[in-house]
């Protein structure tokens, strides 16, 4: 075992352990990295698909395409996962980290793999969009790179499930895991599961690219391949709820409502949240009714309930804390005094509200089996999904970023004014690009489409002016998206580079275990009896509200399209 | 500062729900079954399903059977590459090809009739995007997917090829009549 100290954050009482800091660093700033590249990628993207500035040739467009769906969806939410996973078990816990030089190891694989892959697609050959459809082919490179990107990534899950370990035979805590702990188990479970079906599917594709096999049925690549690209965004939903979790203990010393009711939600997502990888196979041949209604429903819409129960329980649990300290007055005193100004708060509020409301509701929706056919591939899709995993996922972490300057980096914020604006501005424009983007999409405009005019063919298709409109909001949106997200890397670059240095803390070379916490009266006192949040009851009904009506406008929209059967 | 420290109560299951959260729970169960029964009763009472019937296939296969089709029903032939309008009897197995980067033939139906549409890709997955109808199905080399559709409007659609298959994706669009 190798020496190491533990420094404890002044600031927030956290507990470092020096080797697990190091490497949550280096993943941190490696995900922020690619992130700026996919970034810069979006600006490609945005302009060519804003029809009247229609940038980029079509192969540059496609290769930008490729190369900003990989390094936003798998590098930089992947990377930055590794670092909050190793925060959640080594720092959450007080332990060291198990096996810090395989974690290196396993860094070193995730980079290499990653580097390569963009090698790959920038090179020109491997324009195949992240989900790589067998038979049209990428360069080997390009599978390999992502093959010694997700081995890298099982280590570290594994390297997790170890710190665990440790922390239990170290008696570093008394009792369970925290609750954030919890969740960040759950998403390492599912990462599980997700590389390894992204080994079983890119093996045989990285060898079919040699010549070593003949081919890859189609039709079994991309039911495999989901499994691996939806499931890859299962991560982010436990990992983002986890950090939202967090940052409520964070910024209000919030306590879970009920600690039986969120974990039993975790569950669920373990259980059922994998099935959704169905809901891309919904317009497929060859899978049977049955496998498409018990799978794209998540059987019976389970993990929809677990994020439902989050969705409530959050606020509510910040209603709780803010309640206890005074904020009594009506339904909504807690949320209007809440501390706005702190882009820690303020990132994961504008996260849970845009991926409950745009995100949750239309994923839901194209996840019907029928209601499937009248979004399938068109822009809606990414409309969607930008909702998800950028308000969402990409959000969150943002909003954990400005947590973790002070307190893992041990710097001040540069230009904290601006870093107050920086979740507004990103959230909501990409609020409006994802709305924009889905009212193109129910208008029928395809996803991945270098020219929606179709130059250069004799039956062009005329889209109605308002998808050409649409299709303008989106640029402007997408622009403002992309300025917002510049001033986050401009502030975290700024703040590790040029920010004032805060004190280290005590340094000690044995670790200090978590004093248990006595029982507190709030959690006796409020139980069946009470009805502790009525104004996040009063949001959720809202919620669900829109959710119902939603639903119902897409069937009454699907009942007036051609008989199918 | 809870959610980040272990719970302060060992037995923390035991610990009672909350009113806000029981009800919620239940209110959003059953929203989550209604859900569940729209997508199987629609499977009963409604009248847009996709279709699950498939046949392996491969091109000379596939191609043989449009062209069968084509050479019996061809009523005229459209643009520079005289592509040919197909308009088979209502009822009939109609064929449609997709590859790169065209549909084939044109296929013209009549409004209120029922044709078995046989959808098959000769090279990379492509899309079937109906416009402005807007009704999407995943067309899958290897695979001959079988869908039963009923026009209900007459006039001139377009298919979209809405999967990405290459660079020139974007000229991939066709027509279809309705009469």
């Amino acid at each position: 075992m190798t020496p190491t100290t533990y420094r404890t954050c002044p600031r927030s009482g956290l507990q470092f352990e020096s080797q697990a800091e190091k490497l949550m660093i280096v993943n941190a700033v490696t995900a922020v990295v690619a992130l700026l590249v996919g970034g810069i990628l979006a600006i490609g993207v945005v302009l060519t698909r804003w029809p009247t500035i229609h940038w980029l040739a079509a192969d540059t467009f496609y290769m930008v395409l490729t190369a900003h769906g990989i390094d936003m969806l798998i590098f930089w939410i992947i990377f930055f996962e590794i670092a909050v996973l190793y925060f959640c078990a080594s720092t959450l816990l007080r332990c060291r980290i198990a096996t810090p030089k395989l974690a290196w190891v396993a860094y070193a694989l995730m980079l290499i793999g990653a580097v390569m892959n963009n090698v790959a697609v920038f090179q020109g050959n491997s324009s195949v969009m992240m989900t790589s459809y067998v038979p049209m082919m990428a360069e080997p490179a390009f599978y390999l790179g992502l093959i010694l990107f997700a081995v890298g990534a099982l280590i570290a899950c594994f390297i997790f499930f170890g710190t665990l370990v440790i922390a239990k035979r170290d008696k570093t805590y008394q009792g369970s895991v925290p609750l954030v702990t919890f969740g960040a188990v759950v998403a390492a479970i599912i990462a599980v599961f997700t590389i390894t079906s992204g080994a079983i599917i890119l093996i045989p594709t990285f060898l079919m690219s040699l010549g070593v096999i003949q081919s890859v049925d189609p039709l079994i690549y991309r039911t495999i391949w989901w499994a691996f690209g939806h499931s890859s965004q299962q991560i982010n939903v436990a990992a983002h709820i986890s950090i939202w979790y967090a940052v409520a203990a964070i910024a209000f010393g919030a306590k879970p409502m009920s600690e039986r009711v969120s974990r039993s939600a975790f569950l669920l997502y373990i259980l059922f949240l994998q099935l959704a990888s169905a809901h891309h196979l919904l317009a497929d041949p060859g899978v049977s009714t049955a496998w498409k209604v018990v799978n794209t429903s998540y059987f019976m819409y389970f993990a929809v309930l677990a994020s439902m129960i989050h969705g409530l329980t959050i606020p509510g649990a910040i209603e709780v804390a803010q309640r206890a300290k005074g904020f009594n007055n009506g339904l909504f005193e807690w949320l209007r005094k809440a501390p706005w100004g702190n882009p820690v708060f303020s990132g994961m509020f504008i996260s849970l509200i845009g991926f409950g409301f745009l995100g949750g509701i239309s994923g839901v929706m194209m996840g019907t089996e029928q209601l499937n056919m009248i979004i399938h591939n068109t822009i809606y899709v990414p409309g969607h999904f930008h909702a998800t995993v950028v308000v969402g996922t990409t959000l969150s972490f943002m909003a954990l970023t400005y947590f973790l300057i002070p307190v893992l980096f041990r710097r001040e914020m540069i230009n904290p004014g601006l870093a107050k604006l920086q979740p507004y501005l990103f959230g909501l424009s990409m609020y409006f690009f994802c709305l924009v983007m889905m009212g193109a999409g129910t208008l029928g405009v395809s996803r991945r489409h270098w020219d929606m005019a179709f130059n250069g063919s004799a039956m062009a298709y005329e889209w109605p002016g308002a998808a050409y409109l649409l299709m303008g909001l989106v640029g402007v949106a997408g622009i403002a998206a992309i300025v917002g997200g510049a001033l986050y890397i401009y502030i975290t670059v700024g703040s590790i580079l040029w920010g004032r240095k805060l004190d280290t803390g005590a340094v000690s070379a044995k670790f200090t275990p978590i004093p248990p916490t006595a029982p507190t009266l709030v959690a006796q006192s409020y139980g069946s009896a009470g009805f502790a949040a009525p104004g996040t009851f009063v949001l959720a009904m809202v919620f669900l509200v829109s959710f119902v009506l939603y639903y119902f406008i897409n069937w009454k929209y699907l009942s007036q399209v051609w008989g199918l059967s | 500062m809870s959610a980040i420290l272990p719970p302060s109560e060992r037995l923390w299951w035991k610990h009672p729900l909350d009113r806000v959260e029981g009800t919620w729970i239940v209110i959003s169960l059953i929203w989550c079954l209604i859900m569940f029964a729209m997508m199987v009763g629609w499977h009963i009472w409604g009248k847009q399903n996709l279709s699950t019937e498939t046949y392996k296939t491969t091109p000379e296969l596939f191609t043989r059977k449009t062209q069968a089709m084509v050479d019996k029903y061809t009523v005229r032939t459209e643009t520079e590459e005289k592509i040919p309008v197909v308009a088979p009897p209502a009822g009939s197995d109609v064929y449609l090809i997709a590859r790169l980067w065209s549909f084939w033939p044109i296929l013209e139906l009549e409004k209120g009739k029922t044709y078995r549409l046989h959808l098959t890709s000769m090279d990379y997955n492509h899309g079937f995007s109906l416009q402005p109808a807007n009704i999407n199905i995943q067309i899958v080399p290897g695979y001959e997917h079988v869908v039963k559709v009923t026009p209900n409007q007459a006039g001139t659609f377009s298919i979209v090829c809405n999967e990405f298959c290459g660079i020139n994706h974007h000229t991939m669009v066709s027509r279809l009549y309705v009469k």
